[in-house]
């Protein structure tokens, strides 16, 4: 079976900081980290790999060259192979050329029996990446997968929804978001680490794609970043006053004007 | 030092592992019952811990020393007793059968050593002989096919819970330390036993014991090298064990900085964070620049190591003396730091500073780590 | 817009590097280079005193942006029922369609819901589309993404809103990629710029660090989820008149995939700490272990979970599992509701990140209402008694 995982490399969000004189954001120091539910999806592929012997999981991502470093982490999880689709003109893709892109480096490959991607990226947190793949592929989705459970070219999957979850069946091929619900990403080892560094990571462009400049980057975009800004600080506190029910009162309309309740 | 991304990785495997395994509730409990859980253990030894630098095709992962030192490092620096059970199998366990070991030695012990799926204990120091450990007493004699051993090792890490030992014994009165030979000991065998487990000021959780020889038959095929070549293997041996100790003393030391300024941000004194006052931050500046110097040292003596070079033992000796004493000077200004709370048991820099106090000790104290330096620079 | 930076007219002044929010402009031999981090934000432009930095809008002349009208909404309906994020979305819907100058259409796609029109139509939809087929009983990708693209094609609107449920972030971005516009994600605002007329969509970004605007200039419908409970729901007016018009579906034998087996509807389970979306916190103040049953019964009636500090663990008056702080869990929570809780910095250390804090003390010097958002001097006793009772005055907290 072969197994193909799309991966991002991302700025660890939780380590951002933002400065608060100037306004911006600090990102000095702030490490790039492969993408949490990424790492769900790519257990999720080891897992399969075990469950059927001779699969193949191939990691696949979008990047600058620097995400050389979170595929080899990939590869010391126990990935066979990656691939780094990294060309000056893939750069300042919203979700539409990303998805272009990958399902280019992708359909290179050969294609897959089953792609399986995390739900979303913790830097954008669109979860669009997964299900536009697919579609470009002219392949069936099932995103928010929290349970796998695979036979022969037969994948069931449970996938979550605020309220429950509903069970799905699918044939190969097919693509899945994952959850962090559905595992717990497995550590590196030491020995996958030194043969990391051994393995050639292949590096493909526009050109190896097939693709022309205008198909893939910021032309091919059609949302563009207009402005960014940072969100007000929060102020001082309010200290509300009254008799008791006077101020739950005014507690539980003001919750209510910011939708916490 | 500037690493590479290889040893970046690694160092992010251990402090990642150590992060979630390692939890504060995990080691409250070790500290209380005395016992580190095995399923830690072995997941230790699964993702390869143990056998960081042991080659490839011995069942080891084929690192060198740097990665080594990272893991250590990145382990003591949340719990120092779980670094010494991942440094075991790479230094006092293993050692001295990666040294001298024949190939079915290296298969029936340091294989299974490397796998976690046995301990052994490194046993050399003696009730009399200490840093002059070419005094031992423990006397090997031989009676056809075997040896006879008899004699009382102490302090020996580990070995209540160790399936085998490694035992330095003298063979030959007349030759001094050349007359000391090594044996690799089944600590079931007849007349093999363990004192009481010493009740110790830290790395509560990793038992430490005599062992006690009393006519203990020990096949020849079980001598480690060649006779009277053992006290040549316990010096390599330490040499290289030096350096898992000075990983050991820079990690404590970093973790001691980790919770200094998270403390001294957070603790408000005179209505401010205690960090606002020089007494404090020229404290906490003045820990930071010696732990700079002493991870210096320490992963240089570790790249020396790898390029088999003749200074690496001096460089060695120099790192464990150095980042062990700041250590112990760091943990202690980390307790200072925190005032009443560095005290109390339930604060991490408490514990560190119970941990970190043996570092200037075992596996040769300061002082002898200051002879080995002089002897280098002086001799000739 | 594509950025470009002139070498000539660059002198290396480094104005733009700060002025970039993504660290996309680099300095090469003194010169400013842009690396593969652009995303066309045109922020660098105007900072450059130099005028090295252009940025030339793209136009699309493929499209004619004119045929596409209206704003649609995706009514949500789950067993027969609309998602309350419909409602919103038809609030938010009403103020673009005015502020455009167009009408307010609805998406309903099931099996029988034709009966939900006459609602969808009293919160301000002017048009609802009904399709209707046995295979859009249950939602799924494949069957959702093909009935309402043939819609699309059909009646061209130019802004589309989906609700950022699991099943509108599921279906918009299949949907996106299948008439190739664009899609923004979990809006936070949406306004129309009173120039062009095009939607702005406002959201967060970098882990709620970062605000961006997005636009969808060339490409249409204009695309978005918007985050459920941000937007303002529509006001009910069951004397609205509007237009129902059932648009005919059919599907082809392997158009749907995927299967689905079974629908599962969970009863709600406890929430652990860090996951939990509210919280009420109990310290010394709330006087002993009872203060635990008064402070569950507040957060059984939001939705949320308890939690303490150290020091009702210490006394013993509850488990270690639910201490916030230092020593116990961090926490993130959207509301943190802090009673009787004085707030010693190994406490704020688990919390102060939460989105929104309230605190109840005592005594108004404590330093828990330094962090506080909300606060109130009083009895726990007496003040989460009158939340309580104020609560139960609200319809959906009524039960």
């Amino acid at each position: 079976m072969k197994i193909v995982v799309c991966v991002k490399q991302v700025p660890d969000t939780t380590e951002v900081k933002i400065d608060p004189v100037k306004g911006t954001l600090i990102r000095d120091g702030v490490p790039s980290i492969l993408n949490p539910d990424d790492a769900n999806a790519l257990e999720a592929a080891l897992t399969m790999k075990e469950n059927n012997p001779g699969s193949t999981v191939s990691v696949i991502t979008m990047g600058p060259p620097q995400a050389d470093y979170m595929l080899r982490e990939c590869l010391a999880m126990g990935a066979d192979a990656a691939y780094l689709l990294s060309d000056r003109v893939f750069s300042g893709a919203d979700t539409c050329a990303t998805s272009a892109t990958l399902a280019a480096g992708i359909r290179k490959l050969g294609g897959a029996d089953i792609i399986i991607t995390g739900r979303q990226a913790i830097d954008g947190d669109t979860a669009q990446v997964g299900p536009q793949v697919a579609t470009r592929l002219g392949i069936p989705v099932i995103s928010y997968v929290q349970k796998i459970y695979q036979e022969g070219d037969m994948v069931y999957a449970e996938r979550k929804l605020e309220d429950g979850y509903e069970r799905l069946a699918v044939k190969m091929p097919c693509l899945l978001t994952t959850v962090k619900e559905l595992n717990t990403p497995r550590y590196m080892t030491i020995k996958g680490i030194i043969e990391a560094y051994e393995k050639e990571i292949i590096v493909w462009d526009h050109n190896d794609l097939c693709i022309e400049p205008e198909e893939c980057g910021l032309s091919a975009s059609p949302t563009k970043v207009l402005r960014t800004f940072v969100a007000a600080p929060k102020g001082k506190g309010e200290i509300l006053s009254g008799t008791e029910s006077e101020m739950a009162e005014a507690l539980i309309s003001k919750l209510r004007e910011k939708h916490v309740l | 030092m500037i690493f590479s991304e290889k040893h970046k990785l690694i160092r992010k495997l251990v402090s990642d592992f150590a992060k979630k395994e390692l939890t504060n509730e995990v080691l409250d409990k070790v500290e209380e019952t005395g016992i580190f859980p095995k399923s830690i253990l072995d997941k230790m030894a699964d993702l390869g811990f143990y056998g960081v630098k042991i080659p490839r095709e011995l069942g080891g992962q084929g690192g060198d020393n740097l990665a080594y030192v990272i893991m250590i490092e990145e382990l003591a620096r949340v719990s120092p007793v779980a670094s010494l059970y991942a440094n075991s199998p790479n230094s006092l366990s293993g050692g001295p059968i990666l040294l001298s070991g024949t190939k079915e030695q290296l298969e029936k012990y340091l294989r299974p050593c490397v796998k976690g799926e046995i301990i052994i204990a490194f046993a050399l120091t003696e009730p009399d002989a200490g840093s002059d450990a070419g005094s031992i007493n423990t006397i090997a004699i031989e009676d056809g096919d075997a040896y006879i051993l008899n004699g009382r090792k102490t302090f020996i890490t580990m070995a209540p819970i160790a399936d085998y030992t490694i035992v330095y014994a003298k063979t030959d009165l007349s030759k001094g330390t050349k007359g000391i030979t090594a044996f690799i000991v089944d600590m079931k065998a007849k007349g093999v036993s363990c004192g009481k487990p010493e009740d110790k000021m830290g790395l509560i959780g990793c038992p430490t014991s005599d062992i006690v020889l009393d006519d203990v038959r020990v096949p020849k095929s079980e001598i480690l090298g060649e006779p009277g070549r053992g006290f040549i293997n316990a010096m390599k041996t330490l040499d290289g064990g030096r350096l898992g100790v000075a990983a050991q003393s820079i990690g404590v030391a970093q973790g001691c900085m980790d919770e200094v300024i998270k403390y001294s941000k957070e603790r408000r004194q005179f209505r401010q964070p205690i960090c606002n006052f020089q007494g404090i931050s020229f404290m906490i500046a003045d820990m930071a620049a010696k732990l700079a110097a002493a991870k210096e040292l320490v992963y240089n003596a570790a790249v020396l190591m790898d390029r088999g070079d003749k200074d690496a033992g001096m460089a060695c000796a120099m790192a464990k003396y150095y980042a062990s004493e700041i250590c112990n000077e760091i943990a202690g200004k980390a307790v200072q730091i925190h005032g009443g709370y560095g005290f109390i048991k339930k604060y991490k820099v408490e514990r560190f500073y119970r941990d970190c106090r043996v570092f200037t000790i075992y596996e040769g104290t300061s002082q002898v780590q200051q002879m080995v330096i002089a002897n280098k620079l002086l001799k000739n | 817009m594509k950025i470009s930076i002139s070498k000539d007219l660059c002198r290396g002044c480094g104005k733009c590097l700060k002025a970039c929010p993504f660290e996309a402009i680099i300095m090469r031999d003194k010169k400013a280079e842009l690396n593969e981090k652009c995303t066309g934000c045109g922020a660098c432009v105007d900072s450059c005193p130099f005028e090295a930095i252009s940025g030339i809008e793209e136009m699309n002349d493929k499209i004619d942006l004119a045929e596409y009208k209206g704003v649609w909404v995706f009514a949500e309906q789950r067993d027969g029922k609309l998602m309350p994020v419909t409602f919103e979305l038809l609030g938010e819907g009403r103020q673009l369609a005015e502020k455009i100058g167009t009408n307010l259409c609805a998406v309903l796609c099931g099996e029988n819901v034709s009966g939900l029109a006459g609602e969808l139509i009293a919160y301000g939809a002017d048009k609802v589309y009904i399709m209707e087929a046995p295979e859009l009983k249950n939602y799924t990708n494949d069957a959702y993404t093909i009935a309402i693209y043939n819609a699309i094609q059909k009646y061209k609107p130019e802004i589309f809103l989906f609700g950022a449920t699991h099943i509108g972030r599921d279906l918009a971005p299949s949907l996106a990629a299948k008439c190739g516009t664009g899609l923004t994600a979990d809006c936070t605002k949406l306004e129309i710029d009173p120039e062009d007329k095009k939607l702005l969509q406002t959201r967060p970004a970098f882990g709620g660090n970062l605000m961006a605007t997005i636009i969808c200039p060339n490409h249409r419908p204009q695309m978005a989820t918007v985050r459920p409970g941000v937007m303002k729901k529509a006001d009910y007016d069951g004397s609205r008149h509007g237009i129902i018009e059932k648009v005919p579906i059919k599907f082809e034998s392997g158009d749907l995939r995927i299967q689905v087996l079974e629908v599962v509807k969970n009863i709600r389970e406890t929430v652990s700490l860090t996951d939990a979306k509210i919280i009420v916190s109990g310290g010394r103040g709330i006087g002993g272990p009872e203060g635990f049953s008064l402070l569950k019964q507040l957060a059984d009636a939001l939705g949320g979970t308890i939690a303490s500090s150290r020091a009702c663990v210490d006394a013993g008056w509850i488990d270690h599992s639910y201490q916030v702080g230092q020593t116990g869990a961090t926490v993130r929570p959207a509301l943190y509701i802090a009673c009787g809780i004085s707030g010693a910095v190994q406490h704020l250390a688990g919390m102060q990140e939460s989105d929104v804090i309230v605190a109840i003390n005592k005594n108004e010097h404590a330093p828990i209402f330094e962090v506080a958002d909300y606060g109130i001097v009083g009895d726990v006793h007496k003040v989460i008694p009158a939340i309580l009772e104020a609560l139960r005055r609200l319809p959906e907290y009524s039960n």
